[in-house]
């Protein structure tokens, strides 16, 4: 099984990556772009049937820094 | 004589300046390695050098906080002992959780290498004992990423516990109140972005480091 893991930057927390890539957006002639936020995806391979409390406790203890970002696991 | 280790981690690239910081201010120091599970017996002072640790991989030190030798960090802080994190080590030390806060992207995203000012915000810690609240110290700082932020309530909490320790005079990188420098709850857990290792020697552009590093070491000689 899969599991893949969007990691964002909590709401409130600024972006200065996201808000370079819209100001260069906006360079390239793409008008409209009212913001832009970056973020990471983390594929994990995993055993079938891993118990998903035990990818939210990877995702607290290691691929997630609470105080900054906030994320959301897909099962695939 | 105060007893002192400073951590290796793959990338660390600070280590031997802050071997030589503390070794001038009359430290006996070690150096240890990030798969070491222990520390030396009888230690005063753990130190966390510079450096891009792991490659910087996932986010800056959050690799080298799960490392054999970060565990054993945490419990020599938790019976009390002395830490000391700079730069790449306060990054460190914030994904240990020993010190609130993280460290984000500079807000310019330019990677700054510069002498800052940084005023003194608070004498009570053993790391600052040496300088006089309100005093602007000459450091350098060297870093991507040392934005510091801090939750509205870790905020308060910092400020009303007088545990900032440094702020920056001129706020080179976005972090938030201007935080350089901050204390754990026990005060005896410094995690700061500035180099004091880089500033020992005016020859060097300044020694305005001298006094942190001769305060902490006599203060624990006398603990």
């Amino acid at each position: 099984m899969k599991a893949i893991v969007t990691v964002m930057l909590k709401n409130g927390v600024l972006d200065p990556q996201g808000e370079a890539v819209k100001s260069a957006l906006g360079g390239l002639g793409f008008f409209g772009v009212n913001s832009v936020r970056q973020g990471k995806v983390i594929e994990l391979d995993l055993d079938e049937g891993t118990d998903p409390t035990q990818i939210h406790e990877m995702c607290n203890r290691l691929l997630v820094n609470a105080v900054i970002e906030s994320y959301h696991l897909d099962i695939v | 004589m105060m007893r002192a280790a400073v951590v290796v981690f793959p990338g660390s690239n600070c280590d031997r300046d802050m071997v030589e910081a503390l070794h001038q201010s009359g430290a006996d120091v070690a150096k240890v390695w990030h798969k070491d599970a222990k520390l030396p017996q009888g230690l005063d002072l753990v130190a966390i050098p510079g450096g891009f640790s792991f490659g910087d991989y996932l986010r800056c030190g959050a690799i080298a906080a799960q490392s054999p030798i970060c565990s054993a960090v945490v419990d020599h802080a938790n019976r009390g002992g002395y830490v000391l994190g700079v730069c790449n080590g306060f990054q460190v030390l914030s994904e240990t959780g020993l010190v609130p806060g993280a460290l984000m992207r500079n807000s310019g995203l330019k990677f700054l290498c510069k002498t800052v000012g940084l005023t003194v915000e608070t004498q009570d810690s053993a790391f600052t004992a040496g300088y006089s609240q309100g005093t602007e110290i000459q450091v350098p700082i060297a870093h991507h990423d040392g934005n510091f932020y801090a939750t509205e309530e870790e905020l308060k909490a910092l400020e009303s516990e007088d545990r900032v320790a440094f702020r920056y005079s001129d706020n080179p990188n976005g972090s938030i109140s201007s935080i350089a420098g901050v204390l754990s709850t026990n005060r005896r857990v410094l995690g700061m972005m500035p180099h004091p290792e880089r500033a020992m020697d005016a020859q060097m552009g300044s020694a305005d480091g001298q006094a942190l590093f001769r305060a902490l070491v006599g203060q624990t000689i006398h603990a």
